[in-house]
């Protein structure tokens, strides 16, 4: 065991020398030093699950796949591991502790009823393997998603199968080089607007295709006439991010379908933002050919850090062939089938392949299902509309405190977009975000979209009550102000944080991403020692 | 020699058929420490505009561009260990790499000093 505090934690509720700040344990009351796992252990300590020794000689089974050595893993009990990572994620912050007002994440309130749904037995406690006729209920929750997907969407198709957005975006790709290839022809460029999500560029190159950028227009949207003009006979495609990273609707969507559609390319439309216009708008009718859907963000199924993502396609008639395997479809006796391999060839020949080993992420399409059937189509419009109405509620409570680079060209939609523009030199956006940890709350995304200077992107999510905002927008006038009065103590925020304010370049330019101590245990026995031949 | 600046930040100094590039003080100043430099391989041609290199920074990975067509001949070494070199000397010791020039008659479309200082007020 290290020393107490050997890492220089920072007590949070005094100051050193103060009366009662200094504690053996290094912990202050229930606030938690704690070490490394690694320093946890005890040196050459073995602990955890005891196994009998196989019956039988398995040694020649295993030939060259035999361990060597003994791993080098800290040996801990079941409860002081347990402690460890409990401690550990006191010292996270949830959306179940505080609004998380991450812009382009969609942190939204994950309802209780999803996760009462999710864990019904029927649908938790199934293999991917058991037949199908004995699952019938989770491919029926599977075909209802879809049918929900694409009615929403106005599309003509789903591909269920992608684990998250940018799984998602590289299945919607697959789909257009299928396409393309079935056409014969060989075009390898696709078109990314600045305004698009970060991920679509390197899905693109990840697919096989050459990345060209769009400039935007002085209003954050996508320039129609410089799109038009880089059209051509090797453009496979465009990926257009609507509504786009600095919470603008592209307002020439069906112009940039038109014409990508007249020169031969397909639309992919980045659709982590569909949650503010969700029942509101159609992507089928904007002339979408292919658009995931962050189940994760959209339907209120957790993430960040919290659950896997979801990144179901929906797709146009033209692209629908190409899908992926496997799918689900109602047969004449209301059976559900989940087409495979087997019968892909009279029924879905031209399938680019397969996304996944199975059907997707059935917790996640139980919850996303749960949030839909439980609002309706009603509640879902009003979740567009309320997030909206939120998100500019945050812009126009902000925007003579802080710099919103396009707040005068109108309402926002998800997400509210601010600059450090206006703040004095010297004071930065980073200073706003660490001073926001200190007020309780976790930051907003900073330096995203990269069109703006210093940017801070604010989405509030429909799940955050007026109260609740008002208490987030008194924090951040209060840190506006504090830096517009050159306030020097916010450059060294936060000091109310378990660390004070990390050298963040130092981390990126040497990283230790391993554990650098001694390994353990010191000198591992044999195998031999231990037991086994 | 003479050297030329780009609207994207990035700078060359030309003498003869050779180049050196590198981005220019203001773009370090709005990129913030930069963390990692990722350099073409010597022998590599690109065409003017094309992506080179790309500098990564606490704040964003930036695509840095060819200011005209050539073939790289050599990197800076020194900038694996120190990629702070481009924070402290960018338009010095923290160059990026060399190369032989295509077509010198690209450098026309380039910006001298006066008018590159012109540029950056604005923005």
């Amino acid at each position: 065991m290290n020393a107490p505090n050997a890492s220089g934690w920072r007590p949070a509720l005094g100051e050193a020398g103060e009366a009662g700040a200094a504690t053996a344990s290094g912990d202050r009351g229930l606030h938690f030093e704690e070490p490394l796992i690694f320093e946890l252990a005890e040196p050459g300590a073995r602990m955890g699950v005891d196994l009998d020794a196989p019956s039988g000689d398995v040694m020649p089974s295993l030939a060259r796949f035999r361990r060597q050595a003994i791993p080098a893993l800290p040996g801990l009990t079941e409860p002081e591991t347990v402690r460890h990572y409990t401690r550990l994620s006191r010292q996270n912050y949830a959306i179940d502790l505080g609004p998380f007002p991450l812009g382009s994440c969609t942190m939204k309130h994950n309802p209780r009823l999803n996760e009462k749904m999710a864990r019904l037995p029927g649908f938790a406690d199934i293999h991917p393997l058991q037949p199908q006729g004995t699952v019938q209920g989770a491919l029926d929750a599977i075909n209802q998603l879809a049918t929900w997907l694409i009615t929403l969407t106005g599309m003509h198709g789903v591909a269920m199968t992608p684990k998250a957005g940018a799984h998602g975006e590289l299945c919607g790709l697959l789909c257009i080089k299928a396409a393309i290839a079935a056409r014969g022809e060989s075009r390898d460029v696709i078109l990314v607007p600045e305004s698009a999500h970060g991920t679509n560029p390197a899905t693109a190159a990840f697919a096989g295709f050459r990345v060209e950028s769009i400039p935007a227009t002085a209003d954050g949207r996508v320039d129609l006439g410089a799109l038009r003009a880089r059209l051509g006979p090797n453009v496979a495609g465009v990926m257009i991010t609507n509504p786009n990273t600095c919470g603008l609707f592209e307002r020439d969507m069906k112009a940039i379908s038109d014409a990508v559609h007249a020169a031969g390319g397909y639309v992919y439309c980045d659709g982590a933002n569909f949650n503010a216009v969700v029942g509101k708008v159609r992507p089928g009718d904007l002339g979408v050919d292919a658009m995931h859907i962050n189940l994760h963000k959209t339907f209120s199924t957790p993430h960040g850090g919290g659950g896997p993502g979801s990144g179901p396609v929906v797709l146009s008639e033209a692209l629908s062939p190409f899908g992926p395997l496997p799918f689900t479809v109602r047969t004449a006796d209301g059976t559900i089938r989940l087409i495979e391999e087997e019968d892909a060839a009279g029924e879905h020949p031209q399938g680019f392949g397969r996304m996944a080993a199975f059907h997707g992420q059935m917790g996640m399409y139980t919850r996303a299902l749960t949030y839909i059937l439980s609002h309706g189509a009603d509640g879902l419009r009003q979740v567009a509309e309320d997030a909206v109405l939120n998100a500019n509620y945050v812009l126009r409570s902000l925007d003579d405190v802080l710099h919103a680079p396009f707040g005068a060209a109108g309402p926002c939609m998800h997400e509210a977009l601010f600059s450090d523009d206006d703040l004095p030199d010297g004071m930065t956006t980073l200073d706003i975000a660490k001073g926001l940890i200190d007020e309780g709350f976790h930051p907003m995304t900073v330096y995203f979209p990269l069109v703006v200077h210093g940017a801070m992107l604010i989405e509030p999510t429909e799940t955050e009550s007026k109260a609740g905002l008002d208490r987030l927008i008194c924090s951040l006038r209060s840190l506006a102000g504090r830096a517009r009065a050159g306030d020097a103590t916010l450059k060294s925020a936060p000091h109310f944080a378990p660390r004070r304010r990390l050298d963040e370049t130092l981390a990126a330019r040497k990283p230790r991403l391993t554990w650098q101590g001694e390994a353990l245990p010191p000198q591992p026995p044999s195998l031999s020692e231990i037991g086994g031949s | 020699m003479s050297r030329y600046f780009t609207k994207d930040h990035e700078w060359i100094d030309v003498s003869g058929e050779t180049g050196t590039v590198g981005i220019t003080d203001y773009a370090q100043s709005q990129l913030g420490d930069i963390t990692f430099v990722e350099l073409p391989e010597s022998g590599a041609s690109f065409g003017a505009g094309d992506t080179a290199s790309v500098v990564d920074s606490v704040k964003a990975a930036s695509d840095i561009y060819m200011p005209v067509g050539g073939t790289v001949t050599a990197i800076n070494e020194a900038l694996a260990d120190a990629p702070e070199l481009v924070n402290a000397a960018a338009e010095g010791d923290g160059w990026l790499f060399k190369v032989t020039l295509a077509d010198a008659a690209e450098l026309a479309a380039l910006m001298d000093e006066t008018a590159y200082k012109a540029y950056v007020a604005e923005l």
